[in-house]
C-alpha cells in the first residue's frame, strides 16, 4: 500500500515506516518563533537548564508590534533580542525584516521534506513549498528548544483536486474561501490537506502560499503541495540547506479525495463572524465598510499588491473608506516600490504601512471601532480580532478589498478586470 | 473531585473570542489573565465563574490562533476541564500541554445546559451530570503522561533529569 507525503515525510524522520495514527516523536529542522518568543523563553527558563539544543534550528522573526507600539511591547522585544544573542541563535530577523512566514520562506527555511514546527497557527504555509509544517504552542516550543524533540500524531490526508482555469477577476483566495465555505472550519482538524490537481498545480508559488496558509482555518495540521520545476527554481539560492524532495505515492491512501472545477468560481467573502461564513461577493455587493486591509501573510505578496495597483491604478479611494496596505516583508516591499505598483498604490490614497502584521490581529496599526466594518484580505475575521467586539471583518482577495475601496462598498472586481 | 458548575457554548469558540490578541504580546501574570478569559464571547464568565466550573461547547473548540493563553487564562480562571464536541488540534496540545483536561464527549454537550453541574471522574472515564452520566474516550497515551506530571514543562523537566 502506498503511502501520503505527510507519511513518508514523518517516518522518514522516526527512522520507520509510519501509518496515519501513529504517534512519533521527531526531531524537527526548524522551530520558528515570532513575538511570542519572549513567552518562550519565560517557560523555557522553568525547565532549569542554561542552553537551547540546537540554536541553529531556532528562527525567530519579530512580526506582530513592530516597531513596537507601547513600551510593554518595546519591553517584549528586548528580552528576545537579550535572549538570541545569550544563546547564539544565528537565523534572528529584527524589525525590518517582515511577517514571519514571509521572511522565513524568503530566507530559504521553507524546503522541501523537512519538518518544521512554529508557534504560530499559520505554520503550515510552508506546505506550498513541500515541506511538513505544523503549528504549536508556546510551551510546547520551549520544551522543544529544550529537547530538540516532539510528538506528532501521524495525520491522515484529505486530498483536494483542483481543476479547470480561474476565471477573470477570481484568485486563489476565492479558490480556498469556496472550500472552507462548503466544508466547514473544522473540515480538517488534526489532518493534512494536499492541494492537487491540473489547476492546483498551475498555481503560482504566491497563490500555492494562500491555500496552504488557509489550510490553518479549516484546521488542517499542515498543508501540502507537490514540489514542482518552480519551486526548486525559486529556492535556487535561497535554500538554506539541502532538501530532499518527498511525494505522495500514486496509491496513496486518503482519508477523503474533493474535487473542485474552479472554471465557473465567483468572488466570494467569507462574512462575520467565522471562516467559513462564506458567499459569493455578488449576494453581499452594496454592504459599505470603513477600512479596508490589503496584506498580511496570506495576501501581501508582489502578486497580490499588482492585482491590487492594477485596479486601483488612476482611481482614488472612496472617502469614506480608508484603506491599509502592508506588504508582507521589504523583499516584498522593495520589489514593488521598483515596479512602481506602490506608486500607483500611493497615488490612490491608500496608506502605505510597514511590512508586519499590522492590524490583522487587532494590536495596533488601524483598530476598529465599535460598529466599523472591516475587508480584508487576512485570513480570519473573528469577532473583535481587529478591534473592538462590535466591529465586523469581511475577507476577501486583494482584487475584491481593492475594487470594494474604490465605491466604498463591497464590489465585484471583476468590472475592474 | 469537585462538582462544577457548567457555562455552556456553541461551535466554533475561537482563541480571539477565548482570549483577545490585543493582550497576547506581553507577559501577564495568571490572575490578570483570568480576568480576560471569555471577554468577547461572554463578559460575565470571568466576574462569576468558580474555582471547578467546567466549560462545555460544542465542535471545533480553540479554533484560530496558537495563542496558548486561551487555554492558560481557563486554567487560571479555574475551570476544572473542557468537554467539547470537537477541538482544534493546536488548542488541544496546549491544554494538556499546561494540564488543562480537554475531554471529547458529543453525548454530554447534546444534553447539558449552563447552570447544570458536572462531575468528572478521569480514572472511570467518566462525566456525572444531573442529566446523566456519559462516558468519553480514554486521552491518547502519550498526552497521559503530560498531564499525570502537571503540564509539559514538568514533564520535560523530568525527561531533561534522566537524560
Amino acid at each position: 500500500m502506498g503511502k501520503t507525503f505527510s507519511e513518508k515525510a514523518l517516518g522518514r524522520k522516526a527512522g520507520k515506516e509510519v501509518q496515519a495514527g501513529e504517534v512519533v516523536t521527531v526531531s524537527p529542522d526548524y522551530i520558528l518563533s515570532h513575538d511570542n518568543a519572549s513567552a518562550i523563553i519565560q517557560e523555557f527558563k522553568k525547565l532549569g537548564i542554561k542552553n537551547v539544543r540546537a540554536p541553529e534550528k531556532i528562527v525567530i522573526v519579530l512580526d506582530h508590534i513592530v516597531p513596537a507600539s507601547e513600551e510593554k511591547y518595546a519591553q517584549n522585544h528586548k528580552i528576545i533580542r537579550e535572549f538570541v544573542a545569550e544563546q547564539k541563535i544565528p537565523n534572528f530577523y529584527d524589525i525590518n525584516q517582515g511577517i514571519c512566514h514571509q521572511v522565513f520562506t524568503e530566507n530559504g527555511f521553507a524546503l522541501p521534506g523537512k519538518l518544521i514546527v512554529g508557534s504560530d497557527s499559520h505554520t503550515p504555509s510552508y506546505g506550498a513549498f513541500g515541506a511538513f509544517a505544523a503549528g504549536i504552542g508556546r510551551t510546547e516550543a520551549a520544551s522543544v528548544w529544550a529537547t530538540d524533540e516532539i510528538w506528532l500524531r501521524v495525520p491522515e490526508t484529505i486530498r483536494i483536486e483542483i481543476e479547470g482555469k480561474l476565471p477573470r477577476g477570481v484568485y486563489a483566495k476565492d479558490v480556498i474561501l469556496k472550500i472552507i465555505g462548503d466544508g466547514g472550519a473544522d473540515m480538517a482538524d488534526y489532518k493534512a490537506v494536499e492541494f492537487a490537481g491540473k489547476a492546483g498545480k498551475k498555481f503560482s508559488l504566491g497563490s500555492r502560499f494562500v491555500l496552504a496558509n488557509m489550510s490553518a482555518e479549516m484546521g488542517a495540521k499542515n498543508g501540502y503541495f507537490e514540489p514542482d520545476e518552480v519551486t526548486l527554481e525559486w529556492l535556487k539560492g535561497r535554500a538554506k540547506d539541502e532538501y530532499e524532495v518527498i511525494k505522495s505515492d500514486p496509491d496513496a491512501q486518503y482519508r477523503s479525495i474533493l474535487k473542485y472545477d474552479i472554471s465557473d468560481l465567483v468572488p466570494q467573502l467569507a462574512c462575520p463572524h467565522t471562516v467559513d461564513n462564506v458567499k459569493p461577493v455578488t449576494e453581499v455587493e452594496g454592504k459599505k465598510f470603513n477600512q479596508g486591509v490589503i496584506g498580511t501573510c496570506t495576501n501581501g505578496r508582489v502578486e497580490d499588491l499588482a492585482v491590487a495597483a492594477r485596479i486601483l491604478k488612476g482611481r482614488k479611494v472612496h472617502p469614506g473608506v480608508r484603506v491599509l496596505v502592508l506588504p508582507a516583508s521589504w523583499e516584498v516591499y522593495r520589489e514593488a516600490l521598483k515596479k512602481g505598483i506602490l506608486a500607483v498604490i500611493a497615488e490612490s490614497g491608500c496608506v502605505i504601512l510597514n511590512p508586519g502584521c499590522g492590524p490583522c490581529l487587532g494590536a495596533h496599526e488601524g483598530i476598529m471601532a465599535p460598529g466599523e466594518v472591516a475587508l480584508s484580505t487576512s485570513n480570519r475575521n473573528f469577532k473583535g480580532r481587529m478591534g473592538s467586539r462590535d466591529s465586523e471583518i469581511y475577507l476577501a482577495s486583494p482584487a475584491t478589498v481593492a475594487a470594494s475601496s474604490l465605491e466604498g462598498k463591497i464590489t465585484d472586481p471583476r468590472k475592474y478586470l | 473531585m469537585n462538582k462544577g458548575r457548567i457555562w455552556k457554548y456553541g461551535d466554533d469558540v475561537n482563541t480571539d473570542v477565548i482570549f483577545p490578541g490585543k493582550y497576547t504580546y506581553t507577559l501577564m501574570p495568571p490572575a490578570e489573565m483570568a480576568k480576560h478569559a471569555l471577554e468577547d464571547l461572554d463578559p460575565q464568565f470571568a466576574q462569576k465563574v468558580k474555582p471547578g466550573d467546567v466549560i462545555v461547547a460544542g465542535k471545533n473548540f480553540g479554533c484560530g490562533s496558537s495563542r496558548e493563553q486561551a487555554a492558560a487564562c481557563l486554567k487560571y480562571a479555574g475551570v476544572q476541564a473542557v468537554v467539547a464536541r470537537s477541538f482544534a488540534r493546536i488548542y488541544f496540545r496546549n491544554a494538556i500541554n499546561l494540564g488543562l483536561p480537554v475531554l471529547q464527549c458529543p453525548e454530554a454537550v447534546d444534553k447539558v445546559e449552563t447552570g447544570d453541574e458536572m462531575e468528572i471522574d478521569f480514572a472511570e472515564g467518566k462525566i456525572i451530570t444531573n442529566k446523566g452520566t456519559f462516558k468519553f474516550p480514554p486521552l491518547p497515551e502519550s498526552v497521559i503522561g503530560i498531564l499525570e506530571a502537571g503540564g509539559l514543562i514538568e514533564y520535560t523537566k523530568k525527561k531533561l533529569a534522566q537524560k
